[in-house]
C-alpha cells in the first residue's frame, strides 16, 4: 500500500459514508406526503436528515417577546424564559404538530417555527395565551353595584387602550378590588359585562393537575373540567367552605368566564369552567391549562407566514434553476478543458454528494438562500479547478513532461485557492449571528461547501491525476 | 486545446485614469440616486407588514394600487422578474397583520376578471427591525475588517489589503446603486448577497495579487507597471472563464429562480460584473498608483 492507495481509499470510503448518511433523507423525501405526516404523528421522524426551511415547505415563523415587566418580581428572567419555552413546547406537542424547533434568542425572545401551518390564528391563540387561571370572590357591596351601573350608563368602555381604568371609575372602586370584563356571551348580547372582584387570589391554576373537555349531557355544549392536585384541592375546599352563598368568579387571563354561587363546601378537588366555547376552543383551552400558565404574557414581535404553494414553487424553481446552471457549467468544462474538465466535473459531483451528506448528518436546514450558498460554494470549487488547469496549460507551453506539469500546476495554484477560500469564508462566518431562518441557511451551506470544495477540487482531482499518471501517459488532455 | 484568448498583452495600467473616471461617474450617480431616491429597505430593517399575492393572469400595478387606495390603503408594491406575484408592503404598520392581510384581500377581490392566491404574510415588529439592522451592519463591518487583516497578513503589505478593500467597497456600492436605481428591495437576503459579492470581489483580486507576488519573486527588477500588466494578462483567461461560469448560474437563478431569490440574484448579477471590473481596473492600478506616489 503506497500513499496513492491511501488517498483513493479515503475518497472511496468518504463516498460510501456519504451514501450511508444520505440514505435516510432520500428515503424520507421519496415518501408520499401522507406517509410522512403519519410517521411524524407517531414521532418516528428520523433524526439525522436534511430539513427543509419554512421558505421551502411553507409554514409559520414567530418571534415572541416575554413581557418581563409583568413578571413576578421574585422570578429571575432567565428561569422564567426557560419555563416559558418549556410550557410553549408542551402546548405545541399536545396540539400535535410535527417537528417544531423552539429556541431562545437573546435575553427575552423565543423563536417558534411551525412547519406546514399557514393558518396561524389558531396557533397564535395556542401559543400567545398566558393561561393564568384564577378563582376570585365577586364583590357584591353597594359601592360595587354603583360602579357597574355607572359603567352601564357610559358610552365608552371603562378601560383605555393600555388597559388602565378610566379615572372616574377608578375613584369609585371599593377598596382592594379589581374590575374584570366578562367573556362575550351568546349571540345578540353585544354589550360587554363587567364584574367587581376581590383583589386577593386564594387559588390559581398553578394547582391544576389535569384539564379536559367535557360536554353537557343535555345540549352537547363543550366545557372544561379540571382537577386540582392534593394541595390545591385542600385550599379550594377551605376557601369554598368559608364563603358559602357568595359568588365565585373563574377568571382566565383577566376575563371572567363564569361566576356561579357557592352552594356548599366543594370537596374532591375538581370543577368545571363553563362558557360559550366552540369545541375547538374548548380543546385548545384544555391543552393550555394542562401545559400550565406562562410566567408572564408574551407578545408576537415577528411573524412570517409562507403559504404551501409558494414553498413548493420556490423549491421547484430554485432546484430547477440550480440544476440548469450546474449542467451548463459541467458541459462547458468538458468542452473547454476536455479530460481535465471531466475530472473537475467528477470532483464537482462528489462535492455535491458530500455536501448533502454533511448537511443531513448535522440535520441542517436547507433554505432558498441556502441553495444559493451551495451554488456559490460550487462555483468557488470550479474556480479552483480553473486555476489549476490554467496553470497546467502554462506549464505545458513550456514543454515540460506531463509528470511534472501536474504537480507544478497544483503547487502554483494552491496559494491563490487557499487565500480566496479563506476570504470568502471570513465574509460568510459573520452571517451565523442571524440566529435562524433563511440567512443562516446561506451561511451554513456556504461555509460547509467551501471546506468540502477545497477537499474535492484539490485533493480529489490530484489523486485522480496521480492514479492516471501510474499508466505513464505521454499526453495531457486539457 | 481550445483557448478563449490568444496570449494578450493589454496595457491596463496606462489606461487607469479612464477607469478611475468611469468608476467616479458611477459612484456619483450612486450618491445622487441614494440621496434622492434612497434605498428601498425591506421589512427586516424597517418593521411593518407585507402580503405577497400571486395573480392568475398578468395585471397592471396601477390596477392593484387603485384597488388598495379604494379601501384607503397605501402600500409599496414590488414586482418580480417573470412572475405575476406582487409584494404589497406597509412600512411601520403596528396593526394586526391578519387584519391588514384580510383587508387587502378584500380590496383585491374587487379587481374584475382576475383571481389571486396569498403566498406570504409577514409582520416584523420595530424592535426586531432595529436588531436585524444592527446585526447586518456588524456583519458587513466585521467581515471587511477580517478580510483586511487576513490579506495584510498573507501579502505582508497593508497597501494591498487596503486596495482589495477599496475594490470590495466599490463593488458593494455599485450594487447598492443598482438596487436603488432598479427600485429593488434590500432585505436580509440581499445583505447576504452583499457579503458574497465582497467575498467574490476579493477572491478575484487575490488571484491577481497572488500572481503579482509570484512574478515579483521571479522578476525582482521588473518595473511595477510592467509587472502588474503581465500578471493581469496572464490571469485574464482564468478571470473570464470563472466569471462566465458564475454569471451563467446567477443569470439562470435570476430568470427562473422564483420570487424568493429574485432580488438576491439581481444583486449577484451586478456584483459579479463589477467584481471583475474592479479587480482589473481598480485594485491593481491602485497598487501601482501607491508605489508611484509623489514622494
Amino acid at each position: 500500500m503506497n500513499k496513492l492507495h491511501w488517498k483513493i481509499g479515503t475518497i472511496l470510503g468518504l463516498l460510501i459514508l456519504s451514501f450511508w448518511l444520505l440514505y435516510p433523507s432520500v428515503e424520507w423525501y421519496t415518501k408520499t406526503n401522507d406517509d410522512r405526516a403519519k410517521t411524524e404523528a407517531m414521532r418516528m421522524r428520523p433524526k439525522r436528515i436534511l430539513n427543509l426551511g419554512l421558505d421551502l415547505r411553507g409554514g409559520t415563523h414567530m418571534l415572541l417577546e416575554l413581557d418581563v415587566e409583568k413578571l413576578d418580581k421574585k422570578e429571575k428572567v432567565y428561569d422564567a424564559m426557560t419555563r416559558a419555552i418549556e410550557i410553549i413546547r408542551n402546548r405545541i406537542d399536545q396540539y400535535g404538530v410535527g417537528e417544531t424547533p423552539i429556541s431562545r434568542q437573546g435575553d427575552r425572545w423565543i423563536s417558534v417555527d411551525l412547519p406546514g401551518i399557514s393558518n396561524t390564528e389558531e396557533a397564535e391563540n395556542l401559543i400567545g395565551k398566558t393561561a393564568l387561571l384564577e378563582f376570585r370572590l365577586v364583590n357584591t357591596s353597594n359601592e360595587a353595584q354603583a360602579v357597574l351601573s355607572k359603567i352601564d350608563g357610559m358610552d365608552n368602555p371603562p378601560f383605555d387602550k393600555a388597559g388602565a381604568l378610566a379615572p372616574e371609575i377608578a375613584k369609585m372602586m371599593p377598596k382592594s378590588t379589581i374590575l374584570c370584563k366578562a367573556a362575550a356571551g351568546s349571540e345578540g348580547d353585544t354589550r360587554a359585562r363587567y364584574y367587581v372582584l376581590e383583589a386577593t387570589v386564594p387559588v390559581t391554576g398553578a394547582y391544576l393537575e389535569n384539564a379536559r373537555v367535557s360536554t353537557d349531557q343535555q345540549f352537547g355544549t363543550p366545557s372544561i373540567s379540571f382537577t386540582f392536585n392534593k394541595e390545591g384541592g385542600r385550599l379550594f375546599e377551605q376557601f369554598t367552605g368559608a364563603n358559602v352563598n357568595k359568588f365565585l368568579a373563574i377568571v382566565l387571563d383577566g376575563v371572567v368566564h363564569s361566576a356561579p354561587v357557592i352552594k356548599s363546601r366543594i370537596g374532591g378537588g375538581s370543577g368545571v369552567i363553563e362558557g360559550s366555547f366552540t369545541m375547538e376552543e374548548a380543546r385548545n383551552l384544555a391543552i393550555i391549562l394542562r401545559a400550565g400558565a406562562l410566567p408572564a404574557p408574551v407578545n408576537i414581535i415577528e411573524k412570517r407566514v409562507v403559504g404551501p404553494g409558494l414553498g413548493e414553487d420556490s423549491i421547484k424553481k430554485g432546484l430547477g434553476a440550480s440544476l440548469a446552471g450546474f449542467i451548463i457549467v459541467v458541459v462547458f468544462m468538458m468542452i473547454y478543458y476536455k479530460g481535465g474538465g471531466f475530472i473537475a466535473d467528477v470532483a464537482l459531483g462528489l462535492n455535491f454528494v458530500l455536501l448533502m451528506a454533511a448537511m443531513s448528518y448535522f440535520s441542517a436546514t436547507l433554505t432558498l438562500p441556502g441553495i444559493a450558498g451551495m451554488i456559490l460554494a460550487m462555483a468557488m470549487a470550479i474556480d479552483a479547478n480553473v486555476l489549476i488547469l490554467e496553470r497546467m496549460r502554462e506549464e505545458l507551453h513550456l514543454s515540460k513532461p506531463v509528470a511534472m506539469v501536474i504537480p507544478t500546476g497544483y503547487d502554483k495554484a494552491w496559494s491563490a485557492i487557499l487565500d480566496s477560500n479563506v476570504t470568502t469564508w471570513i465574509a460568510a462566518i459573520f452571517l451565523f449571528q442571524f440566529g435562524s431562518g433563511p440567512v443562516k441557511g446561506f451561511a451554513v451551506t456556504l461555509t460547509i461547501g467551501l471546506l468540502i470544495g477545497m477537499f474535492t477540487s484539490v485533493f480529489v482531482t490530484r489523486a485522480i491525476y496521480e492514479f492516471w499518471l501510474t499508466s505513464n501517459p505521454k499526453e495531457l488532455s486539457i | 486545446m481550445i483557448t478563449l484568448l490568444p496570449k494578450t498583452n493589454i496595457d491596463f495600467v496606462k489606461k487607469r485614469f479612464i477607469f478611475f473616471t468611469i468608476s467616479g461617474i458611477v459612484s456619483l450617480i450612486g450618491i445622487i440616486s441614494l440621496a434622492t431616491k434612497g434605498l428601498d429597505l425591506g421589512l427586516d430593517f424597517t418593521g411593518g407588514t407585507l402580503v405577497q399575492v400571486k395573480f392568475e393572469k398578468p395585471i397592471e400595478i396601477s390596477a392593484i394600487r387603485k384597488a388598495l387606495e379604494a379601501s384607503g390603503m397605501e402600500a409599496g408594491i414590488q414586482t418580480f422578474t417573470g412572475e405575476n406575484s406582487y409584494a404589497l408592503k406597509i412600512k411601520g404598520a403596528q396593526q394586526n397583520v391578519n387584519e391588514i392581510a384580510d383587508k387587502m384581500g378584500a380590496a383585491l377581490k374587487a379587481i374584475p376578471g382576475n383571481s389571486f392566491t396569498e403566498e406570504k404574510r409577514d409582520f416584523v415588529g420595530p424592535v426586531v427591525g432595529r436588531d436585524l439592522s444592527k446585526k447586518a451592519i456588524f456583519a458587513i463591518l466585521l467581515s471587511m475588517f477580517g478580510i483586511i487583516i487576513y490579506i495584510a497578513f498573507r501579502f505582508s503589505n497593508p497597501v494591498w489589503g487596503a486596495a482589495g478593500v477599496v475594490g470590495i467597497l466599490h463593488d458593494v456600492f455599485v450594487t447598492l446603486t443598482a438596487m436603488s436605481l432598479a427600485n429593488r428591495e434590500v432585505d436580509l437576503v440581499v445583505v447576504a448577497a452583499f457579503l458574497t459579492i465582497a467575498g467574490y470581489s476579493i477572491n478575484d483580486t487575490i488571484v491577481i495579487f497572488d500572481r503579482m507576488r509570484e512574478n515579483m519573486r521571479n522578476f525582482p527588477k521588473m518595473p511595477m507597471g510592467q509587472l502588474i500588466n503581465m500578471s493581469i494578462n496572464e490571469c485574464l483567461s482564468r478571470t473570464i472563464i470563472t466569471t462566465f461560469t458564475v454569471f451563467i448560474t446567477v443569470l439562470i437563478l435570476y430568470l427562473f429562480g422564483g420570487t424568493g431569490i429574485n432580488n438576491f440574484a439581481f444583486a449577484m448579477l451586478i456584483g459579479t460584473i463589477t467584481g471583475v471590473y474592479s479587480t482589473i481596473f481598480i485594485c491593481s492600478p491602485i497598487v501601482y498608483q501607491w508605489e508611484h506616489r509623489p514622494k
